[in-house]
């Protein structure tokens, strides 16, 4: 290896840990905020709800609004599941369903989810009715 | 003379190769259709292929996960 690509080397991993502290401040910044107003009233009219998939999903046909947000919602827990999937070695499928049992568990009465024979269920105060294999 | 009918009977035998190659191609080109039938049920049997000791593994990451992203779950 020359002194140039040794030194080649050392701005490499300098630029990743920059990126891997920005990327933790930026998560930081994401923690503080909260669901944007239209999301959590969508959720909590039951308009959408959690799927087993780890997306969300609508109840009934959706307001053209609502589509688009629930489709970003969706491409952005897309783009997560990926980035995650890769870092822990599974398939986004596994990492994405992992994470519809978590999101499910934590709905709140009232919200609706998907139950494991793929109806939509509303939230009680009892456990939601989850996929066997889930934590 | 007999060089040039060498070489043409080699050409023939390439052509036949190349021949049997294109047919053999295409046959499993013909295979491959008809097992393309399935339909809708893909999704679900990927979800039966997920296994439960991988979902055990993932949890925790998961959680974090959603705990770090909370304007989108």
């Amino acid at each position: 290896m020359s002194i140039d690509r040794f030194f080649g080397h050392l701005a490499l991993r300098r630029t990743a840990a920059a990126f891997a502290l920005t990327a933790a401040v930026v998560g930081g910044v994401a923690a503080a905020q909260q669901r944007d107003p239209a999301y959590a009233s969508a959720r909590a009219s039951g308009q959408i709800g959690e799927k087993m998939d780890g997306y969300l999903g609508f109840v009934g046909s959706p307001s053209a609004a609502v589509k688009a947000m629930v489709d970003d919602l969706n491409i952005k827990r897309k783009a997560v599941y990926a980035q995650q999937a890769q870092a822990q070695h599974a398939t986004v499928e596994e990492y994405a369903f992992t994470s519809g049992c978590l999101a499910i568990a934590r709905t709140v009465p009232g919200e609706k989810y998907q139950a494991p024979d793929g109806s939509w269920a509303t939230r009680t105060s009892a456990p939601p009715q989850r996929d066997a294999r889930c934590p | 003379m007999q060089g040039n009918h060498k070489r043409g009977r080699c050409r023939g035998r390439k052509v036949a190769l190349a021949a049997a190659v294109v047919m053999g191609g295409s046959m499993v080109l013909a295979g491959c259709v008809s097992v393309n039938a399935p339909d809708k049920p893909i999704v679900i049997e990927l979800n039966i292929n997920i296994k439960q000791e991988v979902i055990y593994r993932l949890a925790q990451d998961a959680g974090n996960t959603i705990d770090k992203n909370p304007e989108i779950f």
